[in-house]
């Protein structure tokens, strides 16, 4: 009985990750196919060919396309974890007047949907001069309110003696964040880092609004933008797809356990 | 006899210090908050009342009227009976089986780091290119759903070129890949709670059916909360999937999925109505946020044992 039910579970989990896994399999079968095989719809490519890579590779901009998501992913990555560290830090451990409303302020900014901000945005980027550049892409997601609350819960944690016995060391304030508080949030930093990243690199709603031309494009815009126009050629669409999943699924791969703990950190305690 | 420090004059220079520190630290990300996040909320609200024009000085002002013109607007209707569709269908659906896979992996112990991969893989990746592979495989002639269909004798589905069935399969979409999230989530609270109550409860006779009903469930309160208030913003939101599924005809077919946020970028930068499309937006902000007020109200009764 015990053994029946074992056995049960396993083949319902087993089902289960099929389902989740083979749309990744099914696409990358379908972007090794010729385009004459694609809709016979046997499983494995009779004559594998990487011309559909070469043809996204080569043809369009993709290369420029992935170093622009590079760019915006890594800067509004990098000025996240150092800025909500900073206000995180001053939130939890600083006394000033004003702290509560401060924190107020900023937590009810969660409330407003990205929706409502684009337009101004959108406003912004045309009377400034903004769109189609880095800046444009990239300036709305400098700061995360997310982050800021995350961060704070964590500084929080940190036992006040340690930031003193820095002080009588004559750290200055910046001194007792940078080098002994910010090195002791490193999984907090973490898991915001790995959100960041990955939430800029596939964001989709904004860089289609804010780019203009093709070299500007960011991955999930440029692949979309291409399949659109690719028609029936479900081949080259599936080898756009791969090159846009593919390098995402093996970063996960590879720092699977701390995103998911990443998930369980930001889950649990946020 | 000693003399008392004097820790009022002291204090009062040293609590200075600090306070010009905190601003120090804060000035920056607060100038970026306020300049990225908080502003333009206002400036939306400010942008609905008027008639969009590129130049700002002819912009007429139109006080409420965008918000008359949404009482009467059909296609804003369907993109909020769609909207609440998907929502309710997806919510729900994405929290019983983020919850059961999570039971499952509870119960085995080898490879369960291996399947929660799997699960939570599709999760990572970018939603428009997965968009592309599912519209391949859903393909009413050539997809590879179809042809295993027909296996099993079932007819030829025309999923998303439909309108009975699209929206029911785009909410499907994304509910593989929300699932992943789901299931760590559950799967982590599940893990904090005491092995201590099982037991107690076992001795004193529970059923399986007892121990899920007054330990697991309860206990797993707090986890159902976020996981319901995040997906139901996420489903309000709808967008990157909904575009990319059907990109020649976005929301279509007949309407069948538009959302209200596929609504609003419509009229925003297909009809250049910014205005209106301020006033929408509106419109969701006030919805996301009663919705999630509501939630967190009916569901957060925390249990302590």
């Amino acid at each position: 009985m015990k053994r029946l039910s074992t056995f049960l579970i396993y083949a319902l989990l087993i089902l289960g990750s099929v389902v989740m896994f083979f749309p990744f399999v099914w696409m990358f079968l379908t972007s090794l196919k010729p385009f004459a095989e694609i809709f016979e719809l046997k499983v494995w490519p009779q004559a594998p060919t990487l011309d559909n890579y070469r043809e996204v590779l080569f043809k369009t901009q993709f290369p420029r396309w992935f170093l622009n998501s590079l760019v915006v992913a890594l800067i509004t990555t990098f000025s996240v974890l150092f800025f909500d560290s900073l206000v995180g830090y001053a939130l939890a451990k600083l006394r000033f007047p004003g702290k509560g409303l401060i924190f107020v302020l900023i937590l009810s900014t969660l409330m407003v949907p990205t929706e409502m901000l684009i337009i101004p945005w959108y406003v912004m980027s045309t009377e400034y001069g903004w769109s189609n550049t880095y800046w444009g892409l990239l300036f709305p997601g400098i700061i995360s309110a997310f982050g800021v609350f995350l961060m704070r819960q964590f500084f929080e944690t940190l036992p006040t003696d340690l930031l003193d016995a820095g002080r009588i060391d004559g750290l200055s304030e910046f001194g007792v964040f940078w080098r002994i508080a910010f090195p002791l949030v490193r999984p907090a930093l973490a898991a915001l880092g790995i959100f960041t990243f990955l939430g800029n690199w596939n964001a989709f709603l904004w860089p289609l609004i804010v780019v203009q031309t093709a070299n500007m494009r960011t991955v999930p815009v440029g692949v979309a933008l291409f399949s659109s126009e690719a028609g029936t050629a479900w081949n080259l669409i599936m080898a756009a797809s791969s090159l846009a999943v593919l390098p995402v699924l093996l970063v996960f791969l590879f720092f699977q356990r701390q995103i998911i703990e990443g998930v369980v950190l930001t889950g649990v305690k946020g | 006899m000693n003399r008392p420090p004097e820790p009022a004059k002291r204090g009062v220079s040293l609590a200075t210090r600090e306070a010009l520190w905190a601003f120090v630290f804060l000035a920056i990300p607060l100038a970026f908050f306020l300049f990225i996040r908080i502003w333009p909320a206002f400036q939306a609200l400010w942008l609905s009342l008027f008639d969009w024009h590129a130049d700002p000085s002819k912009r007429p002002f139109v006080g409420l009227e965008h918000y008359e013109q949404m009482l009467n607007d059909r296609l804003l209707l369907k993109a909020l009976q769609n909207t609440l569709a998907y929502t309710l269908l997806g919510v729900p659906l994405q929290l019983l089986l983020g919850l059961g896979i999570a039971l499952l992996l509870n119960a085995v112990t080898r490879f369960r780091d291996v399947f929660r991969a799997i699960y939570f893989a599709p999760y990572v990746t970018p939603a428009a290119a997965i968009a592309w592979v599912f519209s391949w495989m859903l393909s009413p002639n050539f997809g590879i759903v179809n042809e295993i269909l027909s296996v099993f004798g079932i007819p030829p589905q025309p999923f998303l070129t439909k309108p009975s069935q699209a929206l029911a399969t785009v909410t499907m979409i994304v509910v593989w890949q929300n699932l992943g999230f789901q299931v760590v989530l559950f799967l982590a609270g599940l893990q904090n709670i005491p092995r201590d109550y099982y037991e107690a409860a076992r001795i004193d006779g529970a059923s399986n059916w007892q121990l899920f009903r007054h330990i697991t469930f309860p206990l797993l309160n707090p986890v159902m909360v976020f996981s319901a208030v995040i997906g139901t913003i996420g489903f309000l939101q709808l967008f990157t999937q909904v575009v990319n599924l059907n990109f020649t005809d976005q929301g279509g077919p007949l309407g069948s999925t538009l959302t209200l946020a596929l609504y609003i970028y419509q009229v925003a930068f297909a009809r250049f109505e910014l205005g209106y499309a301020a006033a929408i937006t509106v419109l969701l902000f006030v919805i996301i946020l009663s919705i999630t007020l509501v939630q967190l109200r009916l569901l957060s009764r925390r249990v302590e044992y």
